[in-house]
């Protein structure tokens, strides 16, 4: 079968840095291409170059046979070329309601019209939503919307184009697992239509659901191309690290001595209550979809909000955290998910940054002593290899993974009983990530560790033990030495809890 | 380069301003025109230090300018109206202050309602209220009252010294008290907001609020302190505004909401902050004091005043917002 569309010999290069080298790409028609990569795999790059945000420096792009070469993204929209882009808000307009979102494009260009006409506009979005079979209210302002919600308008609108090639940049990683379901059945409508698709994704529930191919990226590079069915998953994600999942990097250890129980714990009305103990020198790693509330248990432990019942014991005696302040004084950190918007302070240099949750252990009579924070920070930007020129540098100047650490150096620069880090791998590049995870098992002993990770490589990396959360509760525990890894993935499918009603 | 310039611009400018005028206005450069600089600025210096506080922690105060006024009326009404002495009625009026700052604090962060909105409706609230009690009048010795008795009390010589009296400084009768309460209070609030942990956490809570939450930092708390601090400012300069006048005058203090937020903003741009804060606002206050003694010993016309205020602001702003953005 001719490709619709074809990438040959592709090359693309930020200053001295090299993001793509020689890379080949086929997307046919009908089928959904996966491609998979770390973070810092070059995916993004690759994703922009095809949809005209960058110009490549090197190789051929070829659309239904004719060069295709965009000048800008509207370019590669109207020669068919759609993507629909992970940031779900980028994609609609929060202000207007789904009619005029799905027909949004005919407003703007020289052959629309000079006049709204509601009308005409509500016929159009209503032939536009049939297509992909969208049970929307097209009447309903996208702000009461659900993010998936969202999302369908997005591509429905995306669809408007009547695109040959549709890029879907990690579409799910803003949904729950029922929402996911239903992008699944729209992208296999799409597949109906013809449409050649290129899903980007590192979940592997996603992958083995909605996979025809699977092209794997590392460094650049395409490591891989699976095609043949059964499609190889495990060495999919081999190509795709570049080595057989390495479980003996971690020399798991058990704990001997409780330092945090929650009996009984129930964090959503919905939700059965579960139990958890973490030990000293433990590092346990609670893994699971996005929005089965890993988010709401780190908030519950760190007193953001309050559970709806059980108790918690920390260092055997009762702890009801009413705030992060109470948290924090009773030895509970937590490196808090999305870090630029709710870790960093941008307008605080590097040590201020790491010094400011303990302010008050660092001030005498209230009068801060910079002297002794930035003495601080010199000694945890050695011991996490901070990549930077001094303590005093601005935050901006820093990568993402620095940008990071930085955090981490923050909750670790004070002992504590309990470290909880919600997602402190996302937009970090493997070897900060490989640096922070050594460094949190180095510093272990005398805390325990709770990680809250949706990848489940990051939790097989770094774990000396895995729980499942799955519907905001804990559906499975696993030691990191010789686990059941089918169990496992089923239990993060949320099959289990399925099987058992 | 560009960095040199956008730190040190403003107070290069300053420097070359004072300069220019020492030689072109015959009289400039002594140090009684020095002190009528520092005089007229006082109490325009002293609100914009306290709203200064409110822009730190990512808010804004409109009602400073009216929380000023009340104060200035009620000292007045303290003591022609309730023959009261001088403690009671700066007490009164710090109250005041603290009050209306605590309900603005309230309104905002536990109402939700926008800063801006809030301050501007409190504005309002303040500018009619103070009128209230004496039905519209200003507030003197011998007024008629609303029951058409005649008020008797006077303001203490006490209370109007804070506004008159100047302390003997290398020259005799030389500084006015206002003055140094203003040096006073910009120095407090400059080492508040500078090297105590409360300031740093203020500051913290106006760059990212989610972030400073999750440090253990009482948001909430930060935030209705700072409305608090700028509505006792407020109150203060509202006292000291009372004392220079010796009356309650209705008509006065129009200026003063936004000379002072003027000046705060203006300390954006200096020493290339591109934030709020105490340093960058006294001098701000001090560079629209200069400039407007300068050309008023020059003789510029008094109505070009506002003109020139609004084009120091507008270049300040260029400064902090377009120069400093792009050294990034």
């Amino acid at each position: 079968m001719e490709a619709m569309f074809r990438i040959a010999g592709l090359e693309k290069a930020f200053g001295p840095i090299r993001v793509l080298s020689d890379v080949d790409l086929e997307l046919r028609a009908g089928e959904v291409t996966v491609l998979m990569g770390a973070n810092g795999a070059g995916k993004s790059t690759l994703v922009k170059v095809i949809s005209g945000v960058h110009a490549r420096d090197r190789g051929t792009m070829h659309l239904s046979g004719e060069p295709f070469d965009p000048a800008s993204p509207a370019e590669a929209i109207r020669a068919g070329v759609v993507t629909v882009h992970q940031n779900i808000n980028d994609g609609v307009v929060a202000a207007l309601d789904v009619a005029t979102n799905l027909t949004m494009d005919r407003l703007t260009g020289k052959d629309a019209p000079l006049l709204f006409n509601p009308r005409r506009v509500r016929r159009e979005a209503q032939a536009v939503a049939d297509r992909l079979g969208l049970q929307v209210n097209l009447s309903a302002s996208i702000s009461e919307l659900s993010l998936a919600d969202r999302q369908m308008v997005a591509i429905a609108r995306a669809m408007a184009h009547e695109p040959k090639v549709m890029i879907l940049d990690e579409p799910t990683s803003s949904l729950s697992s029922a929402e996911a379901n239903r992008l699944f059945a729209v992208v296999e409508r799409l597949r109906e239509h013809g449409v050649a698709i290129l899903y980007i994704s590192h979940r592997m529930s996603d992958i083995r659901r909605i996979a025809d191919r699977i092209v794997a990226l590392r460094d650049g590079v395409i490591a891989g191309v699976f095609a043949d069915k059964p499609l190889d998953y495990e060495g999919a994600v081999d190509a795709m690290l570049g080595r057989a999942m390495d479980l003996s990097t971690v020399s798991v250890k058990d704990a001997t001595r409780k330092v945090f129980e929650a009996k009984d714990l129930r964090i959503a009305s919905q939700a059965r209550p579960f139990s958890l103990a973490v030990g000293d020198g433990e590092v346990v790693a609670i893994t699971g979809l996005v929005g089965v509330g890993k988010t709401a248990l780190a908030e519950t432990l760190f007193g953001v909000r309050r559970p709806l019942g059980g108790t918690m014991t920390l260092e055997g005696r009762e702890y009801r955290p009413r705030s992060p302040a109470d948290a924090i004084e009773e030895g509970v950190f937590l490196v808090a998910k999305d870090r630029a918007e709710s870790g960093i302070v941008a307008d605080f240099n590097l040590y201020k940054n790491m010094s400011l949750p303990f302010l008050r252990r660092l001030a005498r009579l209230g009068v801060s002593q910079p002297r002794a924070e930035r003495a601080i920070a010199r000694r945890q930007i050695e011991d996490l290899g901070i990549v930077c020129r001094g303590e005093r540098d601005r935050m901006q100047t820093l990568s993402g993974g620095n940008q990071q650490k930085v955090m981490v150096a923050r909750w670790t620069a004070q002992p504590s009983s309990l470290l909880i880090l919600d997602e402190p791998f996302q937009g970090v590049d493997i070897a900060a990530r490989r640096d922070i995870a050594a460094k949190l098992r180095a510093g272990a002993a005398g805390r325990a560790t709770l990680l809250l990770l949706t990848e489940l490589d990051e939790a097989l990396e770094t774990a000396d033990r895995i729980l499942v959360m799955s519907e905001h509760t804990i559906v499975g525990e696993h030691r990191n030495a010789g686990l059941d890894m089918d169990r496992l993935l089923a239990q993060v499918a949320g099959e289990d809890i399925r099987g058992a009603a | 380069m560009a960095d040199t310039v956008i730190r040190y611009g403003f107070l290069a400018l300053l420097a070359a301003l004072i300069v220019f005028f020492a030689f072109a206005a015959p009289g400039f450069a002594s140090p009684q025109s020095a002190v009528f600089i520092f005089q007229s600025v006082a109490i325009t210096g002293i609100l914009a230090l306290g709203v200064t506080a409110t822009l730190v922690v990512g808010g804004f105060d409109l009602s400073i300018g009216s929380v000023a006024t009340s104060a200035m009326m009620a000292a007045a009404y303290a003591m022609v109206v309730l023959e009261q002495n001088a403690l009671v009625a700066v007490l009164f009026c710090l109250a005041i202050g603290a009050l209306v700052g605590l309900v603005n604090g309230i309104i905002i962060v536990y109402m939700r309602v926008p800063d801006l909105l809030a301050t501007l409706g409190m504005m309002f609230l303040l500018v009619g209220l103070q009128r209230i009690p004496t039905e519209g009048r200003s507030i003197a010795t011998g007024m008629t009252m609303p029951d058409g008795s005649t008020a008797t009390g006077t303001f203490s010589p006490t209370f109007l010294a804070l506004g008159r009296h100047r302390l003997d400084f290398f020259i005799d009768n030389l500084l006015p008290v206002s003055v140094v309460v203003l040096l006073v209070l910009a120095v407090l609030i400059w080492f508040f907001l500078e090297f105590t942990r409360f300031g740093r956490m203020m500051y913290a809570v106006g760059s990212n609020e989610k972030a400073a939450e999750l440090a253990g930092a009482p948001v909430k708390a930060y935030k209705i302190w700072a409305y608090v601090i700028s509505g006792v400012f407020a109150s203060i300069g509202g006292i000291l505004l009372a004392a220079r006048l010796g009356r309650g005058d209705i008509a006065s203090g129009n200026n003063l909401l936004l000379d002072s937020v003027a000046a705060a903003l203006i300390g954006f741009a200096v020493l290339g902050a591109a934030k709020p804060n105490a340093f960058g606002t006294a001098i701000g206050a001090l560079f629209v004091g200069v400039l407007l003694q300068g050309l008023t010993m020059m003789n510029a016309p008094y109505y070009t005043q506002d003109f020139v205020k609004g084009a120091v602001l507008v270049v300040a702003l260029v400064f902090t917002f377009a120069l400093s953005n792009r050294a990034r």
